[in-house]
């Protein structure tokens, strides 16, 4: 075991250094979210209450591109280009893999959230956190549903070129339809239910409690049970359907 | 392996395939596309399950995929891919560290021929480096068997001759080695022993040399006195050399085109893959 540990660690510094010297993957996965909320946080400067909205919103969606897009687009693309196969054809071990390359997202999340907090504080009029461990305890298990989610997406992504497509059919609708009805109190009731029953919603209900208006752990306790159930349906699929090659044309 | 079956749905890629492989030895599976050849590698790799028979790779059975056997495996894909952004000597490094007893990396950057291109991402590198490259990783780990999928295809000369060059070092290390190949020199080339495979079954077996003694053992081509071009085949070469030479003497002809040839693989191959 202390060598899986080992190893894992070896693989998950091999998943830095490869993601930093992908400019493009940096980019989207990285510097997207922050460049909204640079944008957004401008074009807001002076609406407390907008910018206290805003925020958490932004966070939500870092969870997200972070873990969910990031992995759907990697499985996909070492999947398809036969790196997966050629992994298993060695002696290191499946733990140690999938370890290093989920700490590899997790410490992409844990940068972008400590981003956020702090601008968040320099610029946007919002003090630290309120519930630390509601903070985590969301972008935890916010980090486990959406990469789970990621890994179990990429199964039906066919081929590396249409990953694009397929990721952003499912990110922008969900980011759009989160956003609207965090925002509005007047959405109507079955977008509401719809928007309620995803995980970012709640994730970012979560998040907003945590960092914003001091609500804790236990005032989201049902949003906390959307995004863990959502987790372990993720978890299941992802472990279920798991392909380490590219379908034989 | 014994009696090796693999289906998929209603068709059976692999249909009763017999094999043993001493080791030390280089064994080639020959066959043409879709013979069943890398479907009954990658059986004995791990990546299949097998539908029925007995297969044992190094006294384990590969279906259990246990690390302690791919420790002592060392694998090259038909196409095996590789991070774009990492360098040939980053990834035999990463590699290596799966292993108890690695290779030395420069040792395996020199001997693939990649010193020049240790520290180029693997994107910028040519099909042929890349292909170098895939030696290299599956060499690393200083394993007992090696398998090499169709381990030329897709080369120029030069760089086929360097490849082979590879293999028979690896011989020469005591490495058993299992390749596949649809090309007969190569199978000629390098193995000790060959298995002719066609649609999942075995149809010739043993030494190269003694697959290409079938039924013909020379074959004497030559024009004959209306210009035809005639094919002869023979046991007894010298004989039927002394008779048309001494017939063209005496008509003062000359023997154009004479040419006198042992059966090659590629013979016995047309011959045993043609339906009879």
């Amino acid at each position: 075991m202390p060598d899986a540990l080992a190893l894992g660690w070896r693989q998950y510094r091999l998943e830095r250094k490869m993601f930093w010297r992908n400019p493009s993957a940096a980019f989207f996965n990285f510097a997207l979210p922050l460049l909204f909320l640079a944008g957004a946080g401008a074009a807001l400067s002076g609406n407390q209450h907008q910018l206290n909205r805003l925020v958490p919103m932004i966070a939500g969606m870092s969870v997200m591109s972070t873990t969910f897009t990031a992995l759907a687009y990697n499985i996909v693309f070492l999947r398809e280009r036969g790196v997966l196969k050629r992994i298993r054809g060695t002696p290191l071990p499946t733990i140690s893999y999938f370890g290093g390359v989920a700490a590899n997202a997790v410490t992409n999340t844990a940068l972008q959230i400590t981003i956020i907090v702090l601008a968040g504080r320099a610029f946007f009029g919002i003090g630290w956190p309120l519930h630390w461990a509601a903070l985590i305890v969301f972008v935890v298990v916010g980090v486990v549903c959406f990469a789970a989610l990621g890994v179990a997406f990429a199964h039906a992504i066919p081929n590396f070129e249409s990953t694009a497509a397929y990721v952003n059919a499912v990110f922008l609708p969900v980011v759009a339809i989160s956003f609207y009805v965090f925002d509005s109190s007047s959405a109507p009731g079955f977008v509401r239910t719809i928007a309620e029953a995803l995980p970012l919603k709640p994730l970012i209900d979560g998040l907003s409690g945590a960092m914003v208006t001091g609500a804790g752990l236990g005032s989201h306790l049902d949003a906390l049970a959307v995004i863990a159930l959502w987790g372990i349906f993720g978890l299941y699929l992802a472990i279920r359907g798991f392909s380490w090659e590219a379908a034989r044309s | 392996m014994r009696d090796l079956h693999k289906r998929y749905g209603d068709y059976e890629a692999v249909r009763g395939i017999d094999i043993s492989v001493q080791r030390g030895e280089v064994f080639g599976l020959l066959g043409p596309n879709g013979a069943g050849k890398t479907t009954t590698v990658e059986i004995l790799e791990g990546y299949r399950t097998r539908t029925s028979g007995e297969v044992s790779v190094l006294g384990q059975d590969p279906a259990k995929r246990s690390i302690e056997l791919r420790r002592r495996i060392g694998i090259v894909l038909q196409s095996g891919g590789i991070y774009s952004h990492i360098t040939p000597r980053e990834a035999l490094r990463h590699w290596a560290s799966f292993y108890p007893h690695p290779r030395d990396v420069e040792e395996v950057l020199a001997l693939s021929g990649l010193q020049e291109k240790a520290d180029e991402r693997s994107r910028t590198l040519s099909g042929g480096q890349l292909r170098r490259l895939d030696f290299a990783l599956a060499l690393v780990g200083d394993p007992e068997l090696i398998f090499l999928d169709e381990p030329t295809t897709g080369f120029d000369p030069e760089a086929r001759r360097a490849a082979w060059e590879t293999v028979r070092s690896l011989q020469e290390l005591g490495k058993t080695i299992l390749l596949t190949t649809h090309y007969l020199e190569e199978a000629q080339a390098l193995a000790d022993r060959v298995a002719i495979v066609k649609d999942g079954r075995v149809l010739a077996i043993g030494p190269p040399r003694e697959l290409g003694v079938g039924a013909a053992h020379y074959r004497v081509a030559y024009r004959d006195r209306d210009g035809e071009l005639v094919e002869r085949e023979t046991d007894d070469p010298t004989g039927l050399l002394h008779e048309l030479t001494g017939e063209a003497l005496a008509e003062g002809r000359r023997l154009e085109e004479l040419s006198v040839g042992r059966p090659t693989l590629e013979d016995v191959y047309l011959e045993l893959t043609a339906d009879a």
